[in-house]
């Protein structure tokens, strides 16, 4: 890194990169060579860092007691991609991704880097505990992406933690189980296999005798590592995971107790502020603090192209914000209207994005030929953005050389090391800390409001609490990527595809790829230049594939007369996603249905992150007003873990995907978000729920994928199709009526 | 103008120093101690901000504290007597009506305010009553349910 450069300039560089690591992220000052393999990521489920509790530092936290630790399988401590080649040993603490301990008083405590923003996996990880240690639910206590304590961790993102983390976690427990048994065995002098572990006590079933796991852990020192070859709870004797359980924490949050990071304060703290340019890209020509810094309390602090602002209470820091005058020059840039030639326009090379690399099958042209019906067709995918009710949020702290930062981020340990990078300190010199936050769907891997805090605090030599206005989340958070899909295709008379060409522009390569039989295949993703911030999203960009992918679909099978439904099973081998496309239909009474004016029905489905979903969907067109009525789906993936919060992930899943099927888009020209507020962005209400079934279909045979993103990627496409179906009237764009049916989609 | 010194809030007084157009939100949170209620967009649109002044629902970030000078403030963590839960603060726990729960302190308030006014309201009038607060997560079947099923005469209804 540039010595030269500010800490808040290094930071904004470093940030760039990181949140390329995380997924394909553009802005226009990025070079494409910097462009990194998002794959990488989220199938590796986090490379290994320095973990710096050494098993000595570790018995000194946790003094006495049982502690077992995930060891990382040996594909992960080879040579890193970096080149950096560093090999590590097998059993040296920096392969650990997990840790569970049992202290003397029989208490467990469960460490993981994973996070909590609403989807639940506090719950679900403590019930991946509860099942294979044998203890109540109730008796554990899970540490999430504290920095300082819990083990090194990628970030909560692309549905790795309940089938990564689930099993690491469960391992670990069986394994301090056998260890409990062992410890029985030893006392009574007794062979271990009669005894049986469960309620948190171990017990000899012959002579009636027992000890509680805090007895037998009373005097023991004992840290142990565990690896994939832990046997584990066959899920047909799962008594805890498969049931649901109670959001763990939910009384402090119908009560108002959790403290979210906007919510909590230290002794002393200030309140911060942050310049913002009036655009993307703008640079500062002149800037004049005298008034602010004028004010009672009120520090101004300038740090390359980064200004802020402590002051003791928020109206001062708004009002001293207010007083500051800056003018700023403002590049030419694209605006909405010109996006999609735009991107079309303006490719990027990129090595190592997934899909980036052509998947081809026979020959499309041949294809073609062979086809009764052909049919070509491009869709216009809009920006939307995450909308967490809980902006950006940071609070922190610096004390004798040690920075702390509580912040609301998918990526504690990455937040860590673009702070450590930004002050140029060790990583043990900064600790990130996340409570349980609102909300992310994607929109949280980086840590902007966690640098800017640090860098005010570190002025001020106060604990400094920054809180990004709404605005500021629109405008300096990052979005959804826009894009263009290209779509030729040809069938058979008889519903056969004979080929398939699918060119994605921009808005990403997950779920690209196609699960119905087509002999002649040509699928591609072009990455793109973007004038906006762009990122992760739920489901990244697996919506934008299925909607262009199943609209293609349901008009083929329109043009050919055949059931939208039967036409999709006559080109699928796939069971899984066969299993659930009947299923849904069959919740939906997909076959009962009746052709009404005005209203319309549409199906469809896919996969995606481990998990299969198929979604039908009736709307109601009065007026040009559509309205969806009901939704109905059906998801698998693999054996349920929690089954109340599958389905309430999947209806939320549903329901948010509403949004940026029907209306959610940002509006922006030269720069400048439109529309940075919730009064001109439109989010789903109680007023658009439509009513909603779900049915998840349990593969107990099936390892677990996670839930909270898939379930999303269906709707926008079963909405198109039912508007279609409705009115005859095809809409190819997302959103799809953000003016009603009347007016054409935003561009 | 004067400023503001006090306020009336979960039946107690809470001293505070104010300007009276400050919002009535930040006057809670930063000096009242009181951060049940949530900043979400700053314009009451999303209606995390839901506080009851004079037991009637109001979007606190564009409430100015002197309208509730005077008046009894209710906000989430006054709304239960005692150490119990309100009954929509035990239906929302039984149905898992939320997910990351930054919304739910003003869902609960609204519908409190709703149920006050109209003990057994129809689906349809529960949905015209909530539709200014957002919950990003989508789990409004979910709280729908939840307002319901304390609006039933057998579960008490509200207080």
């Amino acid at each position: 890194m540039n010595r030269q450069m500010s800490p808040m300039d290094r930071a904004n560089e470093r940030r760039r990169q990181l949140e390329l690591e995380s997924y394909p992220r553009h802005s226009p000052a990025q070079t494409s060579g910097r462009t990194r393999s998002r794959a990488s990521d989220e199938t590796g489920g986090g490379t290994p860092e320095h973990f710096e509790l050494s098993r000595r530092r570790f018995v000194e936290l946790f003094g006495a007691g049982i502690a077992v630790g995930f060891l990382l399988p040996d594909a992960f401590s080879g040579p890193q991609e970096s080149g950096g080649g560093r090999r590590r040993r097998r059993g040296t603490p920096e392969e650990i991704s997990a840790w569970l301990h049992i202290s003397e008083d029989g208490s467990v405590t469960v460490y993981t880097g994973k996070v909590e923003v609403g989807q639940n996996i506090r719950t679900s990880l403590a019930q991946a505990v509860a099942e294979e240690l044998r203890v109540p639910f109730e008796s554990i206590q899970m540490i999430m992406g504290d920095t300082d304590v819990v083990p090194y961790d990628r970030g909560t993102f692309g549905s790795q933690s309940t089938p990564r983390m689930g099993p690491q976690l469960r391992k670990v427990s069986a394994a301090a189980r056998e260890t409990l048994i062992d410890l029985a065995a030893e006392k009574w002098q007794t062979g271990r296999e009669k005894l049986k572990a469960a309620n948190g006590q171990v017990t000899n079933p012959e002579t009636g005798k027992s000890l509680s796991y805090g007895q037998l852990t009373q005097g023991q020192k004992l840290v142990k590592t565990v690896d994939e070859n832990q046997p584990l709870t066959p899920t047909q004797e799962w008594s805890v995971l498969g049931r649901s359980q109670a959001k763990v924490n939910g009384r402090a949050f119908v009560t108002g107790r959790h403290h979210y990071v906007s919510d909590m304060s230290l002794p002393g703290m200030l309140h911060g502020k942050v310049l913002r340019p009036p655009a993307y890209e703008a640079t500062m020509r002149s800037l004049d603090t005298s008034k602010a810094t004028a004010m009672e309390g009120v520090k101004v602090v300038r740090d390359g192209s980064f200004v802020g602002l402590t002051a003791p209470d928020a109206p001062t820091a708004r009002a001293a914000l207010d007083a500051i005058q800056a003018e700023w020059e403002i590049p030419e840039q694209p605006s909405r209207q010109e996006i999609f030639q735009y991107f079309k326009d303006n490719p990027v090379e990129s090595r190592g994005w997934r899909g980036r690399e052509p998947h081809v099958a026979g020959s499309v042209e041949d294809g073609l030929k062979a086809a009764d019906q052909t049919l070509e067709n491009t869709f216009h995918i809009n920006y939307i953005a995450h909308v967490p009710l809980e902006p950006r949020a940071a609070l922190a702290r610096w004390e004798n050389g040690k920075l702390t930062v509580w912040t609301g981020t998918q990526r504690p340990f990455g937040v860590r090391d673009e702070l450590a990078e930004a002050f140029q300190m060790p990583v043990e010199k900064v600790r990130v800390i996340m409570p349980d936050t609102g909300s992310g769907y994607g929109g949280k891997h980086t840590g902007e409001a966690a640098l800017e805090a640090a860098r005010l605090a570190k002025s001020a030599g106060k604990p400094v609490k920054l809180v990004w206005t709404r605005e500021e989340e629109f405008r300096w958070a990052y979005f959804r990527p826009g894009g263009v899909i290209e779509v030729r295709s040809g069938v058979t008379q008889e519903g056969r595809l004979t080929a398939w060409e699918f060119h994605n522009y921009n808005s990403g390569g997950s779920a690209i790829e196609t699960l119905y039989q087509v002999p002649n295949q040509h699928i591609e993703f072009h990455p793109a230049r973007s004038p906006l911030p762009q990122g992760s999203y739920r489901g990244l960009a697996a919506t934008a594939n299925h909607f262009a992918r199943e609209v293609q679909m349901d008009e083929m099978a329109r043009k050919l007369k055949i059931d939208p439904l039967k036409f999709r099973l006559r080109n699928l081998k796939d069971a899984r996603l066969t299993a659930v496309l009947k299923r849904a239909a069959e919740v939906f009474r997909w076959t009962d249905r009746k052709a009404h004016k005005g209203r319309g029905c549409g199906i469809a489905g896919g996969f995606e992150k481990g998990g299969y979903i198929a979604t039908c969907a009736e709307v109601s067109v009065t007026d040009g007003q559509v309205r969806v009525e009901r939704l109905a789906a059906a998801f698998e993936c693999g054996a349920v873990v929690n089954p109340v919060h599958l389905h309430n992930q999947v209806e939320g899943a549903l329901i948010q995907g509403l949004g940026g099927a029907l209306f959610e888009y940002i509006d922006f020209a030269e720069g400048k978000i439109l529309n940075p507020r919730l009064s001109g962005y439109r989010v789903p209400r109680f007023s658009d729920t439509p009513q909603v079934e779900v049915a998840a279909i349990n593969r107990k045979d099936l390892s677990s994928a996670g839930a909270g993103e898939t379930p999303i990627v269906a709707v926008a496409p079963a909405v198109s199709n039912a508007i279609f179906d409705a009115t005859g009237v095809r809409r190819r764009d997302l959103p799809m009526v953000p003016d009603g049916l009347q007016n054409s989609s935003p561009h | 103008m004067p400023r503001i010194k006090k306020l009336f809030v979960n039946e107690g007084e809470a001293a505070i120093d104010a300007d009276p157009q400050q919002s009535l939100l930040e006057v809670l949170r930063d000096q009242a101690g009181l951060t049940g209620a949530k900043y979400g967009c700053g314009e009451g649109q999303c209606g995390a901000c839901t506080v009851l002044v004079d037991g009637k629902p109001v979007r606190s970030c564009i409430t100015p504290v002197e309208a509730a000078q005077g008046k009894p403030v209710t906000t989430i963590e006054g709304l239960a007597k005692d150490d119990g839960l309100h009954p929509l603060q035990e239906a929302f726990l039984q149905e898992d009506a939320f997910q990351c729960g930054y919304c739910t302190p003003g869902m609960i308030l609204s519908a409190s305010a709703l149920l006050q006014q109209n003990a057994q309201p129809t689906r349809q009038e529960v949905v015209e009553f909530m539709n200014g607060n957002v919950c990003r997560c989508g789990t409004y079947p979910r709280i729908l349910r939840a307002i319901l099923r304390s609006a039933e005469p057998s579960t008490g209804g509200s207080q």
